[in-house]
């Protein structure tokens, strides 16, 4: 097998990246330029509540996964193997199994579901990886991925109970509609999945699944803070999580 | 010693060049698979981990078997495993360098993978069991380097090397717990979410692993001058019955409590692996044949003279192994899988980069360890002129 220059240089700069690790990481990461024009959004505890009703008032609508997977570069396989989801609808009795049963309302039982990662407290995927590439944000308890730290072993996906997290099992760009160049391309062999926007909360934007959602079905707020309207929502209505028997306790609430 | 390695017949040599071919193959299509990335392979965002992985399970075992030979003689002073211990240590060492081997070729960042030592993350099983693996390996090559210097030499063993011995007998039994830690801690995954899966772990190796030594014992008669002798080839043969009888006790265990309570997300993985879930049937074939020869070869062990004469006794130790090789080599990893946490069913099959990958890596480690034997054969001038 021959090997060309360019080549080479691939091989071995990828060799250099493993080997430098942390300190490369800093210098590769796409830093994404301030926008001074708003105040990032802050919060200690980030969380969504998704209102079905609202949601399958809408039917089939898929805008918020559109818009997320836009938004992230995320790719667009033909193969479902090779799969790359963020954001996407499931049917409502897989993603709550435990609450399915033979007269369900029927309007529910049908309604495609929005599921993402659930930004969990207490997430067995950051407990699993063996490099610290997946980590949950201490000031407002995002649970980060670096795909320049990733080393590809897919423990994390195994460890996730909701099946949130996707793997680039070949090169993912020539499969990206149109690449924005204000968030950063995955190489192939990493694991990615959603970081609730935490980029364009720093540039003082909510997530783009919520600002494209025309139903206003997603809403997203600090649950530390008492006025929020995630807080007055959980107070006020009755909401469900997914697997709450597990012990994870993840953030993303829904009201049926 | 290894210059023992560069001398042999025909025979030899055509072995070692066979092995050498077939690793070829299995580079090219490794590089493949380097530069496409692992969706070379069957697996998908569904069945995250396969055939690598599920080799490198089975593997862990045959390397941490070693211990049922180092045990009796170290331990239990039992003179007649004497001449088989070196066999149980590097049949040990090749069989940690392929599980090494198969985990690298499993990462999709492999040249990332120093990444787990830069970062060490002492909550990750991952990282404990790298450790532990990597120590294993260490302890092997030490052990089996000084106590075969010193035969040569004509010379006793220094008294250092016995507490590194008597560490490496824990450390054995370490690298499969910690092994089956790495699935029987995720909350995610019922199948594999079981207190038992770590014993039943050893139980399975210490069955397939000692029906090798036997099988390879088998064969060093026939091929060279080696000869183990009866008593303990027999020994091993009553190991290996143990341990299959109890492997096929916690087996059960397992069956009792997840049919008994009937709990659906327990349920479905073993109805997946015997009958089929939604259509698949991909492992229920496997899945029988496994269960047939381990009933098969545990009546043979069962009955004394099925077990001594040594024809019967290879045919046991076959199944034994084909049988623990489909159990955890295939159905154990795949099936945590089937069905998903979303109730989904997506089909695996191995694609042939993946079985060539895998079948290099296997030839990798009969390279080691006929490399290995030859070197403890010469040592005790047993191969024939």
């Amino acid at each position: 097998m021959s090997m060309d220059r360019r080549k080479f240089m691939r091989v071995s700069g990828l060799a250099a990246l493993g080997l430098a690790g942390g300190a490369s990481r800093d210098l590769l990461a796409q830093e994404t330029p301030p926008d001074t024009t708003r105040a990032p959004l802050t919060g200690s505890r980030w969380a969504l509540v998704v209102d079905l009703r609202k949601c399958m008032a809408a039917g089939d609508c898929t805008d918020c996964s559109q818009a997320c997977h836009r938004t992230h570069n995320v790719p667009e396989f033909d193969n479902p193997k090779d799969e790359i989801k963020w954001i996407w609808k499931e049917s409502f009795e897989h993603v709550f199994e435990e609450q399915e049963h033979e007269f369900l309302e029927e309007a529910l039982k049908h309604v495609k579901t929005p599921v993402l990662c659930n930004h969990c407290d207490n997430p067995p995927c950051v407990r699993v990886c063996p490099t610290q590439a997946t980590w949950k944000r201490e000031q407002d308890g995002i649970v980060m991925m670096d795909w320049h730290r990733c080393i590809g072993c897919r423990y994390c996906v195994l460890a996730c109970p909701y099946g949130s997290r996707s793997f680039n099992w070949r090169d993912p760009r020539p499969f990206i509609k149109e690449i924005k160049p204000d968030f950063p391309t995955r190489s192939r062999g990493v694991v990615e999945k959603c970081t609730f926007c935490e980029e364009r909360l720093a540039r003082g934007l909510q997530p783009s699944c919520v600002e494209a959602c025309k139903e206003r079905a997603l809403i997203f707020g600090d649950l530390e803070d008492p006025d929020s309207e995630v807080r007055r929502l959980l107070k006020e209505r009755f909401t469900i999580r997914r697997k709450p028997g597990l012990g994870t306790q993840p953030e993303v609430y829904y009201m049926v | 010693m290894l210059e023992k390695t560069l001398s042999g017949d025909r025979r030899y040599w055509g072995w070692v060049f066979v092995l050498l071919a077939i690793m070829g193959l299995g580079f090219i299509f490794y590089l493949k698979q380097f530069g496409y990335g692992l969706g070379i392979t069957g697996l998908s965002r569904d069945i995250t981990w396969g055939l690598y992985i599920a080799q490198f399970t089975f593997l862990v075992g045959v390397a941490a078997s070693a211990v049922m030979v180092v045990l009796p003689y170290y331990l239990h002073n039992y003179k007649a495993f004497g001449k088989i211990t070196i066999l149980g240590e590097f049949l040990a060492i090749p069989a940690v360098i392929m599980c090494m081997t198969f985990i690298f070729v499993d990462m999709g960042q492999p040249f990332r993978i120093l990444n787990m030592f830069l970062h060490p993350t002492l909550n990750s099983m991952m990282f404990w069991d790298s450790v532990a693996l990597g120590g294993y390996l260490v302890l092997n090559i030490i052990i089996s380097h000084h106590t075969l210097t010193a035969e040569r030499k004509g010379v006793p063993p220094k008294t250092w090397i016995k507490p590194i011995i008597i560490l490496s007998i824990p450390w054995a039994i370490s690298i499969h717990t910690v092994t089956a830690f790495l699935y029987s801690g995720l909350a995610a995954r019922p199948f594999w979410l079981t207190a038992i899966l770590a014993p039943r772990f050893l139980a399975s190796a210490f069955s397939s692993g000692p029906a090798l030594l036997i099988l390879l014992c088998l064969v060093l008669k026939k091929l060279t001058r080696f000869d183990a002798g009866k008593e303990p080839v027999q020994k091993l043969a009553v190991i290996v019955t143990y341990a299959m009888a109890i492997n096929i006790f916690f087996i059960l265990m397992e069956l009792f409590t997840a049919i008994y309570s009937d709990m659906p997300h327990h349920v479905s993985h073993f109805e997946y692996l015997f009958f089929g879930l939604q259509g698949d049937t991909t492992l229920v074939p496997f899945t029988w044949v496994s269960v047939i020869l381990a009933v098969i070869s545990l009546v043979m062990l069962l009955v004394p003279s099925v077990r001594r004469s040594e024809k019967t006794l290879a045919i046991a130790c076959v199944a034994v192994f084909a049988s623990i090789w489909i159990d955890k080599g295939l159905g154990m990893v795949i099936t945590g899988f089937i069905p998903s946490p979303l109730g989904q069913v997506t089909p695996y099959w191995p694609t042939w980069p993946e079985f060539l990958i895998s079948l290099a890596i296997y030839s990798f480690g009969l390279l080691l360890l006929t490399g290995l034997y030859k070197i403890a054969l010469s040592v005790r001038k047993e191969l024939p002129a």
